[in-house]
């Protein structure tokens, strides 16, 4: 998102107003992000127990933060929930965004109860969900279905895909909501010609719906491809990274390795990889559709 | 929330540890505020009975000494944790630091934070001669006292379920072998022969404790806490892994184990249910279960760790939390120093302080209480925690307190992988040796 703000006055440089204006936000930016994004890096070559003074190791903690299998460990966990995390989250908001955006009054009902999960900290949906998965007290015998009596949380190849879950329905119903306001904003008339040329439903949505959404579905990619390297508060309170390291994503990786094991240097190395990750995807996103500017200021999305 | 990422947002999550250190460090105003008058200050953490006991004893403490006053703050434990912890650390901390004994208080000796009592002792020495069995040790490194106990803690014991061994018509184990062969004998009657919170993981780690301690005694761990090289490789620590994963392999833990966590306490919830028959757990269990199933109290017995076949090591060794204890710091100015060492030798387990813990149900180990533990109100659980807390020859302090934090921290997903059968007893001894130098 900053990118794009970041590059808009080159676009519009004549009629810019003077650069002074930006002087309150660029100093709160420089007081919050960049003046601790600078300790951050000057930590990483640091080993710092965090009650000893502060001592220089030169690349000490990078050295063990790049060589140490957990940190590659971590980084694979991170790549695999942000692709399932996307395979999962992006179909299911765009489908369930279009179904809602429909004036009927039963689709505002379900509309209401689709954004409740929006409404939980993630910190009640993580113990709602490991109370519910619990294989002795859980769902599994509550229902009693064999299918959901699993070692949900217990097994290192089933938890990934429970982490996948939970995280989809706790924020699916914000990429609906998205959606749905993308949606809203096609023109009908686009639809009513397409009708009278004897399209149907699921050509209007391949031919008007989809391509009309183009820089929603950019803006709701970005949130949650940038946005799964963020994922800590339910993680951290549904498996703590475990069982061993299957769901150690690298946000929970710098938690552990700074406040569990107090390996200040380490932790911070981590988070310069985490800042520098971050970065890089999120111009990714952004350029894979950000050629077409025009386009994206009549969407409005 | 996550959704909400910019650019500058996620540069603050990277810096969250930078950020949570400065604000923490700048919330030490409750220590300048007594630096002044010498008053001494005191940072406990909330929960019954302890921040009861504690907030009687401090008032009796302060009007009975007008000049000593001591100022006291309660925090809730994993806040308390790592407030104090970077407070210390900014030389902002209080007078009394509330701690755990192990690598948390030798990180703050190493780094020259807290008192050296040693040279106390002597003009004071019920300091340490108060306390029975091996309870003050919890406050010693390196032969040199640094905390002194502050309450009464508990070992973990083996609990069982009364009416499920009286149906089955076996005993309570008293040998490894005894416990292999209860492990049969409960699943073939359908019920789970051990309930174990695996997902909590220190719950796993208990298992090891012990086994390392019943075949090579208490050394073996006290070399690895010494540092020596290549002290995880002990034949014990071996052995006892290999009986781990035997024990995980015939069924011994209840199913689906490594999804079950003890903050829901439900472990606890499968003993008292009747499905599973026994449960290795901290000495405060006792008091869950009979808080959440007063029912079930009667039905619930308790024996100490059985003992390994061929082992060397003391069957009265406990491993648990042996309680915990007083540091003074050392930014202390010398009037508050002596405050807090006149409250440490008059007043921390007095009368009125050890009838408290009475009351509560727990019984600490001090000495020349048999008869207040024979008096109304107390139970034989009482009574016997006394006897084998003041009996034991060591009582060693959980392995993920007593390590250093980054060791702790590789211990416990190293044994999680060993319980889930993913890493050979000879994977986790090389990786845990790594963690040594």
């Amino acid at each position: 998102m900053t990118a794009a703000t970041a590059a808009r006055p080159s676009v519009a440089r004549v009629a810019a107003p003077s650069a002074w204006y930006a002087a309150p936000a660029a100093a709160f930016f420089l007081v919050f992000a960049v003046l601790p994004v600078g300790a951050l890096v000057v930590l990483s070559f640091t080993s710092w127990d965090g009650l000893s003074a502060i001592a220089f190791d030169g690349g000490e903690s990078w050295r063990s933060v790049l060589t140490s299998e957990v940190t590659l460990a971590a980084l694979g966990v991170t790549g695999k929930i942000m692709l399932f995390s996307f395979l999962v989250q992006a179909p299911a908001s765009l489908l369930l965004g279009t179904f809602t955006a429909g004036r009927q009054r039963y689709r505002a009902v379900l509309a209401v109860l689709y954004f409740l999960p929006l409404l939980l900290s993630s910190a009640a949906v993580a113990l709602a969900f490991k109370a519910l998965l619990d294989p002795n007290f859980g769902i599994g015998t509550a229902s009693g279905l064999d299918v959901l009596r699993q070692d949900w949380l217990g097994n290192s190849d089933l938890v990934l895909f429970v982490v996948v879950f939970v995280i989809a329905w706790q924020f699916v119903p914000f990429h609906t909501l998205i959606y749905q306001g993308g949606v809203r904003q096609i023109p009908r008339s686009l639809y009513e010609a397409a009708e009278i040329d004897g399209a149907g439903r699921v050509r209007q949505f391949f031919a008007i719906t989809l391509p009309q959404l183009k820089y929603t579905i950019i803006t709701s990619s970005t949130l949650m491809v940038v946005g799964s390297l963020t994922y800590f508060d339910l993680v951290f309170v549904l498996t703590a990274g475990g069982p061993g390291y299957a769901t150690r994503l690298l946000p929970l990786h710098m938690y552990l390795t700074g406040f569990q094991a107090n390996e200040m240097g380490a932790a911070s190395a981590i988070g310069v990889l985490l800042v520098l990750l971050g970065l890089g995807l999120a111009l990714v996103v952004q350029r894979l559709g950000g050629r077409d500017r025009a386009a994206s200021e009549m969407e409005g999305a | 929330m996550a959704t909400r990422t910019t650019r500058a947002r996620l540069a603050a999550v990277g810096l969250l540890s930078a950020l949570a250190l400065v604000t923490a460090a700048c919330g030490g105003a409750i220590g300048e505020r007594a630096g002044a008058s010498g008053q001494a200050t005191m940072w406990g953490i909330t929960g019954a009975p302890m921040q009861n006991i504690l907030e009687q004893s401090v008032e009796d403490w302060s009007s009975a000494h007008p000049d000593q006053q001591i100022a006291v703050d309660f925090f809730g434990a994993d806040a308390y944790k790592s407030k104090v912890r970077t407070a210390v650390g900014a030389d902002e901390g209080p007078t009394l630091i509330y701690g755990w004994g192990g690598g948390g208080l030798k990180a703050y000796v190493d780094a020259g934070k807290v008192l050296d009592l040693t040279p106390y002792l002597a003009d004071r020495p019920q300091l340490r001669d108060r306390y029975a069995g091996a309870v003050a040790d919890n406050g010693v490194i390196d032969g040199r006292t640094y905390g002194i106990p502050n309450n009464a803690g508990g070992p973990v014991m083996l609990y069982y379920n009364k009416t499920l061994f009286a149906e089955a018509g076996v005993a309570p184990p008293a040998t490894w072998g005894e416990l292999m062969a209860l492990v049969g004998v409960f699943a073939e009657r359908g019920v789970a022969p051990i309930a174990l919170a695996g997902q909590s993981r220190w719950t796993s780690m208990m298992w090891l404790e012990y086994l390392v301690d019943r075949i090579g005694g208490a050394e073996v761990f006290k070399s690895v806490l010494a540092g020596e090289p290549n002290a995880w490789a002990h034949p014990a620590m071996r052995d006892a892994l290999v009986k781990i994963q035997e024990l995980v392999a015939a069924g011994g833990f209840a199913e689906g184990f490594s999804s079950i966590a003890a903050d829901n306490k439900a472990d606890q919830a499968l003993l008292r249910t009747g499905r599973a028959a026994m449960l290795l757990q901290l000495g405060g269990t006792y008091a869950a279960i009979k808080n959440d199933a007063p029912d079930f109290v009667d039905q619930l017995g308790y024996v100490p760790f059985p003992i390994v076949e061929g082992g060397t090591g003391d069957p009265r060794n406990l491993v648990g939390n042996p309680a915990n204890v007083w540091s003074i710091s050392a930014q202390a100015t010398p009037e508050q120093r002596d405050t807090a060492l006149d409250y440490l030798t008059e007043a921390v387990f007095d009368k009125p302080y050890v009838d408290a813990f009475l009351q509560a149900g727990s019984a600490p180990a001090v000495v020349g209480i048999q008869d207040e533990l024979n008096g109304p109100g107390t139970t034989d659980y009482m009574r016997t925690v006394y006897g084998w807390t003041t009996g034991a020859p060591n009582y060693q302090l959980s392995w993920d307190q007593a390590l250093a934090p980054d060791q702790a921290a590789a211990l416990l997903t190293n044994l999680e992988l060993v319980f889930l059968q993913q890493q050979t007893p000879d994977q986790f001894i090389a990786a845990m040796n790594a963690t040594i130098g």
